[in-house]
């Protein structure tokens, strides 16, 4: 999966079909049937897939778009108003606010998830018995961090003289919960993500199982010491797990909805000062609060606009940092 | 004599290094341990208190649930939310398996074109699809209905486990389905003899993760549901903390990790499955 672009079935080259043609003129005509037989069959498999394209997700992008230029309440047929959705959205200060809150999520949590993600593999990757054990239990915050419930429990421990801020006020920090402060909240929902960081290590953690122990005895010969080992041997011969991680972490990222639906509180304000107001809260207020479509629809694909340039340009970064070993597939 | 010091240096790293590790696990733990330990609290000390778990532990959080939730009893939601995962496990492993052994299998034409497009909507915001998806099976009048729910797991929008399977069924070894296919085999055959049985592992992995993805899902129930004895464990939790929270933290604290607890089952029975097709997701073949 690392190699997106690379990952295409192989083109297989030869058709076993060819075995059974009987000489070398009947083959084409042979070979044309089977062609045929594969082409119904692939179209067979694929029925479900490819209507799933065309009604869910293909139709609905260009509807979507369609939409973004237009005021429709799901009611009223759709009005064009031209770019008028994008020009209240740059003048909306709620907007403005959920891209801020939104950017400060991203740029700050994916980093933080990653490095703790990438220090607690460095700690495993040692042959030692019970490793399966600590993998595993790093590993579960992943699968229960998006549910309704843990954002419930986050409100709690974040929330005026709870753990978090009983634990500050002992190293004599101000007091203080962080969900009734409209500075502190978003840190408290970065901290969430980070608290997934199992998923990203899990990965991390098989990418440096890959590494080739002779690469590190080798160094050891030579006299590198740990740190110019890791950055010399281990951080190239991770890199394209390390791209792997960042690319699907900052995607997530921008999408990340119920933990701050939750942690917002009433409704889909999420306040104090919409200070955990992030983009997919907005749209969702938006969309569905407020009856605004149109304008829902116009933020989605900005959404979509961004997400798809920071993907393009993490590939073309990747030039750049990403070490891929010759002749990997 | 240096035998013996190598060892005793060797297992005090072994003690340093399980030490750091636990000390690790202990941080992201306490929220799953608060939780528990919570639950078993009177409702005035939950959030004050530092004691993990409390001396004399009470059960009134959880005889409080037995009253349910807006006079909807809990074990509703539970059957809803059941109902759409175990829907959505049949939906993504019939439909994304067919897919995948198309991707995997078949040499049909265009088929690099079709994929480079999968892999495409692997990326793709989910958001861009809510309105129009919304506008859509309103039309149809199936707001309040779970159509929009399991409708795309039966027409394998799960780009993700298509690619899971897809991965698997081409490192199988070709011998097999080509021994199969002079046989006079088809691929209907094929698949479902030979691929499906020995694609155990990545089935496994999908419908777990396709169970637990369902069961946490907040967005889907939220839009499409607006009937409370429709509603999901999530939704019922949801409508718990904005009528009681206040009047009764207990009940909510113990109804979050009532709602966690199949999560949870799910992961103790298959950690493995669960940490293996996360590992391989990451790597090539």
């Amino acid at each position: 999966m690392t190699h997106i672009q690379d990952a295409a079935p192989e083109r297989l080259v030869k058709s076993s079909g060819a075995q059974d043609g009987p000489g070398p003129l009947a083959v084409p005509a042979a070979l044309k049937r089977r062609g045929r037989r594969e082409n119904l069959a692939g179209l067979l498999f694929l029925s479900p897939w490819v209507v799933g394209l065309l009604l869910l997700t293909a139709g609905p992008m260009l509807a979507s778009l369609y939409l973004a230029f237009t005021d429709y309440n799901l009611f009223d047929t759709p009005k064009w108003i031209g770019l008028q959705n994008f020009t209240d959205m740059f003048g909306d200060p709620r907007w403005q606010k959920s891209v801020r809150v939104t950017l400060q999520y991203v740029v700050i949590g994916t980093p933080l998830k990653l490095l703790l993600a990438l220090g607690v593999a460095l700690l495993l990757n040692q042959n030692r018995r019970g490793q399966a054990f600590y993998r595993a239990a790093f590993y579960a915050p992943s699968l229960i961090g998006a549910s309704v419930s843990i954002a419930i429990v986050w409100r709690s421990l974040f929330s005026d003289d709870a753990v978090v801020d009983r634990a500050q006020q002992l190293f004599g920090m101000e007091a203080g919960g962080w969900i009734s402060n409209p500075d502190m909240k978003i840190y408290s929902l970065v901290l969430l993500t980070v608290w997934q960081f199992g998923a990203p290590m899990v990965i991390f953690l098989a990418g440096l199982k890959q590494v080739p122990n002779e690469l590190y005895e080798a160094a050891e010969v030579d006299g590198a010491g740990t740190w110019r080992r890791f950055w010399n041997i281990t951080l190239p011969m991770i890199s394209p797990v390390l791209f792997f991680n960042l690319l699907l972490e900052t995607i997530h990222s921008f999408q990340v909805f119920g933990s701050a639906y939750i942690l917002g509180g009433q409704g889909s304000s999420c306040g104090p000062a919409d200070s955990v107001l992030v983009y997919t809260c907005y749209l969702y207020d938006q969309g569905f609060a407020n009856g605004r479509m149109g304008f829902a629809s116009a933020m989605a694909w900005l959404l979509l606009i961004t997400v798809g340039l920071v993907t393009a340009v993490l590939f073309w970064s990747q030039k750049r940092w990403v070490h891929y070993e010759e002749g990997a597939r | 004599m240096s035998v013996l010091t190598a060892y005793r240096r060797k297992s005090a790293g072994s003690l340093a290094w399980h030490i750091g590790s636990l000390a690790v696990l202990a941080v992201v733990l306490y929220p799953v341990l608060w939780v528990i330990g919570g639950s078993l609290k009177p409702s005035s000390e939950i959030v004050g208190s530092l004691d993990l778990f409390p001396a004399s532990p009470i059960t009134k959080n959880y005889t409080r649930l037995t009253e349910g939730i807006a006079d909807i009893p809990i074990s509703t939601f539970f059957v809803n939310s059941l109902f759409l995962a175990v829907g959505s496990v049949i939906g993504v492993l019939i439909s994304c398996s067919l897919a995948a052994y198309a991707f995997a299998k078949i040499r049909f034409a265009g088929r690099n074109a079709l994929f480079a497009v999968m892999i495409g909507t692997l990326l793709l915001p989910y958001h861009v699809l809510l309105i129009p998806q919304y506008v859509l099976f309103q039309k149809l009048d199936l707001i309040n209905t779970y159509t929009p729910l399991l409708l795309g797991k039966y027409l394998a929008t799960d780009a993700f486990f298509v690619f899971l399977m897809m991965q698997f069924m081409r490192n199988l070894p070709r011998e097999l389905d080509e021994a199969a296919r002079l046989d006079g085999c088809g691929h209907l055959r094929i698949y479902w003899s030979i691929v499906l049985p020995l694609c155990r592992p990545a089935l496994i992995t999908s419908a777990i993760f396709t169970f637990i993805n369902s069961w946490n899902d907040f967005l889907g129930p939220l839009i499409y549901l607006n009937e409370p004895d429709k509603y999901t464990v999530a939704l019922g939790l949801k409508m718990f903390v904005d009528q009681d929270a206040v009047a009764d933290y207990g009940g909510m604290i113990a109804m979050s990790l009532v709602a966690l607890l199949p999560v949870l089952a799910f992961f103790m029975a298959f950690q493995r499955y669960l940490v293996d097709g996360m590992a391989t997701s990451g790597l090539k073949g």
